[in-house]
């Protein structure tokens, strides 16, 4: 859903660049709690990986492609503020290195592809997370659902701005219902990816999956098995 | 299925050649049409909106590095370059960013990267 140039007028451009930089400017500080020496290798790699599954178009319906945001699955391997910025670095990359989504439309891309897929896709997680039972096993399917979910809502924000600043009169309802209708065939390939992003880094260290802290922390008090959820300091 | 533990190296070294393996080879393989934003635009009329890109003659425009021969080897290396390009600079700010003493919520294992 990369956003080119000429898409929206300069104010809403400026406007998204605004709350792009603001969003970064806040996740900066607010990392520093999710990184240490152990995890912050995770964050650069969560931003290549999410660098190399974008250009992973797979089909969705005749004629048309879909590739994951990578919002949820960043959110729930290295915390959402850390994956503010990892998808920040992808969507600058793109478009300074590979002409993908406009200059002027950075601010529009980090916004609707970033902060609305972190946002919804960690938020809808740590719901479910919430009132479901806390099972390791279910931290990839949870993941999975709100990844799925945070798809035809970052289309649904497209919209939003496009009535704001887009550059064609175009009728909202019909554009609302194409964005949303392929939007959500493409969330269930973004959910799937989140799915096994999550459930592989979730089988050999489940510790290093930001979104499973709070499981293994229930884990440790409630059972001591011969497992080690964490590397052994004798290794 | 014996459980061994896995470095935080080697779970990052896999994972970056499942990154590099996708940006390279499996890329060449992704769908070519056009993507869910770019179908709508072109359906609802609004596609010619679109302007020309301010860094469209780079060397890695469009996922292809022009100045080599073939699509499969012009993007492979494209996608290769970004892959490490987007993890240097992501690993960089991680770094930058993060806390110097993992006090709080466990003791500090004595981590291969300090080796």
């Amino acid at each position: 859903m990369h956003v080119p140039d000429g898409f929206f007028d300069a104010p809403t451009s400026v406007a998204t660049g605004v709350v792009a930089v603001a969003a970064i400017g806040v996740a900066l500080r607010g990392a520093r709690r999710e990184l240490d020496d152990r995890t912050a290798p995770m964050a650069g790699l969560v931003a290549a990986f999410v660098f190399a599954a974008q250009m992973l178009n797979f089909p969705v319906g005749a004629g048309t492609s879909g590739h994951l945001m990578g919002g949820a699955v960043a959110a729930v391997l290295v915390g959402p503020w850390t994956a503010v910025l990892a998808t920040s670095v992808v969507f600058v990359v793109q478009t300074l290195m590979f002409a993908d989504g406009g200059i002027t439309a950075i601010g529009t891309n980090i916004t609707v592809m970033g902060l609305a897929t972190v946002v919804v896709g960690y938020g809808v997680f740590r719901a479910l997370q919430a009132v479901l039972p806390r099972r390791l096993a279910l931290v990839p399917v949870l993941a999975g659902i709100g990844a799925f979910v945070s798809v035809p809502v970052a289309s649904l924000l497209f919209v939003a701005l496009y009535a704001v600043g887009g550059a064609a009169p175009v009728p909202l309802d019909t554009l609302t219902a194409a964005m949303v209708g392929v939007h959500s065939l493409i969330g269930v390939g973004e959910g799937l990816i989140t799915f096994l992003a999550v459930a592989g880094i979730l089988a050999v260290r489940p510790d290093l999956v930001r979104g499973a802290r709070p499981v293994l922390a229930a884990r440790t008090l409630e059972i001591r098995t011969g497992q080690t959820d964490r590397p052994a300091v004798t290794a | 299925m014996s459980r061994r533990t896995v470095s935080t190296r080697a779970v990052v070294v896999g994972a970056l050649l499942v990154s590099l393996l996708l940006a390279g080879v499996v890329s060449f393989y992704a769908a070519s049409t056009p993507d869910g934003l770019t179908k709508v635009s072109q359906e609802q009329g609004f596609a010619d909106t679109e302007t020309e890109h301010g860094a469209a003659d780079g060397p890695f425009a469009g996922y292809d590095a022009g100045f080599l021969d073939g699509d499969r080897l012009g993007g492979g290396v494209a996608g290769v370059v970004g892959v490490l390009v987007v993890l240097v600079l992501g690993t960089a700010l991680a770094y930058g960013v993060r806390r110097r003493s993992t006090s709080d919520e466990q003791p500090e294992q004595p981590d291969q990267t300090r080796a």
